[in-house]
């Protein structure tokens, strides 16, 4: 089996995490979420208890509450469970267009500042994609940029959006993208921008992202016109390892590769936040259609938990259980209707288990 | 006949929408025969040469503009071309050439150009000489082909869209400014106006062209209020097409399923940068920025320029850019002048060179190269 390395080695000094130890397991933060969400974190525990690994899981809710003063927030038993156990795992998350409340990933994102969304998108072996040998981490700004939410209703019929760049967050991003590479032996960065049109916004990110790469001379910086990026990516995703850039880029760019390799039912995902603060979530949709009915695929889920243990040091447990499940997709005996099957989702979840188990 | 009649008249069809009353282009009084085999000789030129406003660019676009004049010289087009040079990295700008051309563009109404590259400093001004081109000669709609080329496989063969993208307005406002020192504002623009102007656009080209579905690419769940209004301003424009079918994706959604199922897709229509991502994706998707024409359209006038654009800097002088991309835009600039006779031949030699597979370009995985393609071409010719 190729050996391929999902690390995510975030941390920035290597000393251990503080968290809760309790007889050697460690306690977790776990956000159900909405639509397929409840049944695809109860497949996930059912497969960590399967491979015996020593996680103790939190269930919170995070549905935004109208705290004092008006403000939206989530309610304080998740945030204090975050705050204490720093490691989280999250389903996904309702975002509903011109409601009332911000999105509730944008609100987790502020309460906690989760800066850096990791992607690693790996074509899986077993699930055939077009596209066959990519390898690639995106990192994508998750604060500021075009997502400030900063909106004007200037006169009748025009409207002003803002996009916020500023040179702390695109520092911190830029070092966080080179030590990910460098922890994680990855060769390249690449900082991906829209400089010549936007010359003092992503000229001042692009700014920062340069003289970071003066700190590490180990990894090559490169810069590419986002457009560039495009049209490469789909010809030949080869060439790209590690791509850093802000926040509304990343989020069109890692959706790109979440499909190169096969969706976003199959693509793992974590934020990293700044007091050593990471949740790790599944990027899909509430798929409200297939809700309740055992129709829903884990993966996504489940990867993003193997990234989380290798986060926590538990490689041997990730190992498991990642084998495990590119084992059940490889195989093609059970899968599930996004991954070409007709299995339910708890047939698919129990063959996991038996292969994780048969591993001892 | 009508197809003639009906791909020439985009022009006019833009003119309505800004209900500018203008004078005809100019009177043709010549009757084409539109049908694929052209055998038969042009019937007698009873005027003299269109005239076409042509600025190279930067980068590769000197080279593709030599091979299109070689190509129209071959096959006697006539087309006469009044050439510009404005560049804004060779320091060939200013704003006396960049009303040079704007005057010359008014007079012939057609050009045809390369990318005018934007360097990343800035002296003052924050808008590039491209984007004031633009917003001089408000290109609102800029329309890219993408159309599977036969005889080269992709990753996705058969696949036919229309891209359609806002060009003047949203992210490349050029308006900056650094309110705090280390914090940078950045201003999107949406207007009502320009968003219904370019759905309309959308629909009427559909319409035009015999499409059956216009969907609408924004992030309406992030930005509320800006690409709210963008969307409901195409959702209003929809009522009035009950013919047409109205759909809309976000943005990130809508990449990943170029990736995976692009066949969904028919016209799409969107904002500025949006359009920027969506071309090159797509373009890539066929076989890059090479072989995917395009242009761009306002009330009045049209500019016929490559689908993706890029100067391609590192293959100045080397011979091995692909000419395909300028090659069908001009014949597509000679449909648009109702030349449908010269059109037709220039982009099925294009089409027999690329589909023998005998000399290709190294994008495309062969090695000829930009000049041998080029007499391929022309030896194609059926004159």
């Amino acid at each position: 089996l190729a050996d391929v390395s999902h690390v995510m080695g975030a941390i920035k000094t290597q000393s251990p995490l503080p968290r809760t130890f309790s007889r050697g397991i460690q306690t977790v933060t776990l956000i159900p979420g909405d639509g397929i969400g409840p049944e695809i974190s109860t497949a996930v525990m059912k497969i960590f208890e399967a491979a015996k690994a020593p996680i103790q899981w939190e269930e919170r809710n995070v549905t935004a509450i109208k705290g004092p003063g008006g403000r939206w927030m989530i309610p304080p038993e998740a945030k204090e469970s975050m705050n204490k156990n720093k490691i989280g795992l999250k389903g996904p998350l309702k975002t509903p267009i011109a409601a009332g409340h911000p999105s509730m990933n944008l609100l987790l994102r502020k309460t906690f500042d989760l800066y850096a969304n990791v992607r690693p998108c790996v074509s899986i072996e077993g699930y055939k994609t077009p596209y066959t040998d990519v390898d690639l981490v995106t990192i994508r700004e998750n604060t500021e940029g075009e997502y400030s939410g900063i909106e004007h209703l200037i006169v009748d019929g025009v409207v002003q959006s803002i996009k916020l760049i500023t040179e702390d967050a695109s520092r911190r991003i830029a070092e966080y993208a080179f030590e990910y590479a460098r922890n994680n032996q990855r060769t390249s960065v690449t900082a991906v921008h829209k400089a010549n049109i936007m010359r003092m916004s992503d000229g001042l990110f692009l700014r920062k992202c340069r003289e970071v790469a003066e700190n590490f001379k180990d990894v090559k910086f490169t810069e590419m016109y986002l457009d560039t990026v495009c049209l490469n990516m789909v010809q030949d995703p080869s060439h790209f390892d590690v791509l850093v850039m802000p926040n509304l880029y990343g989020d069109i760019l890692s959706d790109l590769c979440a499909g190169l390799i096969g969706g976003l039912g199959v693509t793992p995902s974590g934020n990293i936040g700044a007091n050593g603060v990471a949740i790790f979530e599944s990027v899909h949709g509430t798929a409200p259609d297939i809700a309740g009915k055992d129709l829903a695929n884990p993966t996504a889920l489940l990867l993003s938990a193997v990234m989380m243990l290798r986060h926590m040091g538990l490689h041997g447990h990730a190992k498991k259980i990642e084998t495990a499940c590119f084992d059940t997709i490889r195989d093609e005996k059970v899968l599930t209707k996004d991954l070409g099957g007709n299995a339910k989702c708890s047939e698919f979840t129990a063959d996991i288990c038996r292969r994780v188990q048969d591993m001892d | 006949m009508m197809a003639s009649a009906l791909r020439g008249s985009l022009v006019t069809l833009a003119k309505g929408l800004s209900g500018a009353r203008l004078q005809p282009f100019c009177a043709r009084s010549l009757s084409l025969t539109s049908s694929q085999n052209v055998s038969e000789s042009p019937p007698a030129r009873a005027d003299s040469t269109f005239k076409v406003t042509m600025v190279p660019g930067d980068g590769v676009g000197p080279e593709l503009m030599t091979a299109v004049k070689e190509v129209f010289k071959a096959a006697d087009v006539p087309v006469e071309f009044e050439e510009f040079h404005l560049s804004e990295v060779q320091n060939m700008a200013s704003e006396e050439k960049l009303e040079e051309v704007l005057s010359s563009m008014k007079n012939n109404r057609v050009a045809i150009k390369g990318k005018i590259h934007t360097p990343m400093e800035y002296k003052g001004e924050l808008a590039s000489y491209e984007m004031r081109l633009r917003r001089k000669l408000d290109l609102f709609a800029n329309v890219v082909h993408v159309n599977s080329l036969p005889g080269y496989s992709t990753r996705h063969n058969n696949l036919d869209l229309v891209i359609i993208r806002e060009q003047t307005e949203g992210e490349y406002s050029s308006l900056e400014h650094e309110s705090v020192s280390g914090v940078v504002e950045c201003l999107k623009i949406i207007t009502r106006e320009k968003s219904r102007r370019i759905a309309k656009f959308a629909f009427d080209y559909a319409t035009k062209k015999g499409r059956s579905k216009v969907t609408a690419v924004h992030k309406a769940n992030i930005m509320k209020l800006g690409d709210g209004l963008f969307l409901q301003s195409c959702a209003e424009v929809a009522e009035l097409y009950p013919k047409i079918k109205y759909e809309n994706i976000i943005i990130d959604n809508c990449c990943m399923q170029l990736v995976q199922n692009p066949y969904q897709f028919d016209v799409l229509v969107m904002p500025n940068l949006y359009g920027n991502i969506i071309d090159n994706l797509a373009a890539g998707l066929v076989g890059g920025a090479g072989v995917v024409p395009g242009e761009s359209y306002s009330a009045e006038y049209a500019v016929f320029e490559t689908g993706a654009r890029h100067p391609f800097a590192q293959a100045v002088g080397r011979n091995i850019a692909n000419p395909t991309a300028m090659l069908l835009t001009a014949a597509n600039m000679l449909r648009h002048l109702n030349l449908e006779y010269h059109s037709n031949m220039v982009s099925e030699a294009v089409k027999k060179v690329i589909k023998q597979g005998k000399v290709r370009t190294s994008d495309l995985g062969g090695y000829a190269s930009s000049d041998e393609f080029t007499r391929a071409v022309i030896s194609n010719l059926a004159i």
